[in-house]
């Protein structure tokens, strides 16, 4: 693969994964706004094709839900660019096949059901796209096998993101809302490591003396990630409750050090809610997954303060990675003060969502350090890159 | 003709049943009152995240989370039998209308037996989504969009639920609520605090009053073939 081709697939790995970290955001939003079921059914916008629904109609909690379902095909489109890259040239005639099939499905829909022409449009759009990439498409090498099979993981992942989304939807989970947003952070994790894996700084990473030196700290970065983990997960079911703040304060909670959870207090809290959002009563449950939340965020603060610490005493001064650590610890401190504003501003959208957006960062950042220090020794065990048949590199 | 003759006959002994059990019914007739400032209906604030209404609505719109009249009378106060199922007659009854007027849910409690029609009309000159969502084991989630102009839902649910809560997605300022009972003997409280419930059969009740927020006060009460009369006071805590 030559040096300009690597590192264009790498800037579109990275853009990639910026995406998913604004879907997340946009995730965000239509949770904040209570907007998940403002657009009743799915595949389809109110009937339209989502791509032809009026721009007009975007509006309340419509806007929300369908600018994260476009933002969700936008991803999608760039995973798929991204898996079909990986494979190199040798991905050129899938290609064109591919965009043969979506032409002549698109032409099927158009003959068989002609009311559905938006969805014949949209088949059709994408297999021209698909004939017209293969033409200018990449000449470069095949990426090395564990790499191609990760963006093909992506993109499996990615189509059931999307799908779970929509039966989120249609079958009116919330449960089901809860693993779409565990499976946004996981998915992202992914795109994060793909955009890793393909730069440069990643292969000197690997060749160089450092990946040795960061076995130590294996334990600090992979135990930390995981209770960020376990964080977020208790973020998202708070988050799709439905039920707004369980606890309304901060530091305490209902002026306690811990809230009195039996019913005759729960009935209190939700007699004296003020109500301006179809919220769902508020349970002894709910309470619990929010104190929850509030101590493991104690738990996290305090591990990624010791991964900072361990990671001090073993890497000399102004190694950058030193500063990537500093650098998660600011970003637990960040959230630890946009948890507690998210529930001083009642739940305020933008606050709440910017909480998503730097739980996510946090995540990735532990999960890249994560995978860093397990590093593989490749110089041993590292495949080359498959060399291009030469009849198929000079075929167009 | 003698199948004509046992028909008459039938229809007689009915009626007579009818006119016998309605001459024994009684009446539970009342007044709610509530005790106490609650605090003030909050104001809807982000009417504009849909401009068609903000132009639809001109004046502060509030959640009527309390209805308190001049002298007290607390309004949409659900007033019912406890403890009696299986005696719903909502498959014959008229079906009751829930609309939706000014981007707000009208009216904000509404109250229907099991198996009645529920009828959620869109008078407004956009789109809503009417999203119910029952809580009581039986009652099925439902979720569907309805369009400016288009036909009218029809709901019924088959469990008895309080405060069953209906809402729209798109404004999520807007949501109602609707008690579902499985039997005729209820009443909501009007804007002074009244009640009637009519045609009770003679007997020993509880009598239930529940609010959406303050909760629920209990009498036993018996009723004859007169009219009993039975207040409630809510106290804000």
């Amino acid at each position: 693969m030559s040096g300009a081709s690597s590192s264009a697939l790498h800037r579109f790995a990275v853009l990639t994964a910026c995406a998913v970290l604004v879907l997340i955001g946009a995730g965000g939003l239509v949770t904040s706004h209570g907007a998940g079921l403002a657009v009743p059914d799915w595949p389809n916008t109110y009937g339209y094709n989502m791509f032809f629904f009026p721009v007009s109609a975007w509006i309340g909690g419509i806007f929300y839900e369908h600018t994260h379902r476009l933002l969700g095909a936008l991803v999608g489109l760039l995973t798929l660019v991204l898996a079909v890259w990986m494979h190199g040239a040798p991905a050129r005639p899938w290609l064109m096949r591919g965009g043969w099939v979506a032409l002549v499905l698109g032409a099927t829909v158009l003959l068989l059901a002609p009311a559905r022409w938006q969805d014949a449009v949209v088949l059709g759009g994408s297999g021209l796209a698909a004939l017209i990439a293969s033409r200018f498409w990449p000449r470069c090498a095949p990426q090395p096998t564990r790499l191609r099979r990760l963006g093909l993981l992506a993109l499996v992942l990615v189509v059931v993101q999307g799908v779970l989304g929509g039966l989120r939807v249609v079958w009116l989970k919330d449960e089901l809302g809860i693993v779409h947003a565990t499976t946004a952070q996981l998915f992202l994790i992914l795109m994060a490591a793909l955009a890793l894996f393909t730069s440069r700084a990643w292969q000197r990473f690997q060749s160089g003396p450092l990946a040795q030196r960061l076995r130590p700290l294996r334990p600090w970065y992979t135990w930390t990630s995981a209770l960020i983990l376990v964080q977020l997960i208790l973020g998202a079911t708070m988050r799709h409750e439905h039920a707004g703040l369980a606890v309304p304060d901060f530091p305490l909670a209902y002026g306690r050090l811990w809230p009195a959870t039996d019913p005759e207090s729960v009935a209190r809290y939700n007699r004296q809610r003020v109500e301006t959002r179809a919220y769902n009563d508020i349970t002894a449950t709910h309470i619990r997954v929010h104190m929850a939340h509030r101590l493991m965020a104690l738990v996290v603060t305090g591990a990624i303060a010791a991964a900072w610490w361990q990671t001090r005493r073993r890497l000399e001064p102004g190694h950058v990675l030193r500063r990537v650590t500093a650098f998660w610890l600011l970003l637990v401190c960040v959230q630890f003060g946009l948890g507690a504003w998210t529930v001083w501003s009642n739940k305020a959208a933008d606050v709440a969502t910017l909480h998503v957006v730097v739980g996510a960062l946090t995540f990735v950042t532990g999960a890249l350090l994560a995978i860093a220090a397990h590093a593989p020794n490749v110089r041993q065990s590292a495949p080359l890159p498959r060399a291009v048949p030469a009849a198929m590199a000079t075929a167009s | 003709m003698g199948y004509m003759k046992a028909k008459h006959l039938g229809v007689v002994v009915a009626v007579a049943t009818g006119m016998a059990l309605s001459a024994v019914a009684g009446e539970i007739r009342g007044k709610i009152t509530l005790k106490g400032t609650p605090p003030a209906n909050p104001v809807v604030k982000d009417l504009s995240a849909d401009p068609n209404c903000s132009k639809l609505v001109k004046e502060a719109v509030h959640v009527p989370m309390y209805r308190v009249g001049a002298d007290g009378g607390l309004a949409d106060v659900f007033v019912t039998l406890a403890g009696i199922t299986g005696k719903s007659t909502g498959a014959s009854a008229p079906p009751a209308v829930l609309d939706q007027k000014g981007c707000q849910y009208v009216p904000y409690v509404l109250a229907i037996q099991t198996k009645q029609t529920l009828l959620v009309k869109n008078s407004d000159p956009l789109l809503h989504n009417v999203h119910a969502t029952p809580t009581a084991p039986g009652n099925k989630e439902r979720n569907e969009a309805q369009l400016a102009g288009g036909p009218d839902l029809k709901f019924s649910f088959d469990a008895p639920e309080k405060f069953l809560r209906f809402k729209c997605d798109v404004h999520p300022w807007m949501f109602a609520y609707v008690c579902v009972e499985d039997h005729p003997w209820f009443a909501l409280s009007s804007e002074d605090g009244t009640y009637v419930i009519k045609d009770v059969p003679p007997g020993k009740y509880t009598l239930e009053a529940s609010h959406r927020k303050l909760g629920t006060l209990k009498k036993e009460i018996e009723v004859t073939d007169g009219v009993v009369n039975v207040d409630f006071v809510f106290e804000v805590k």
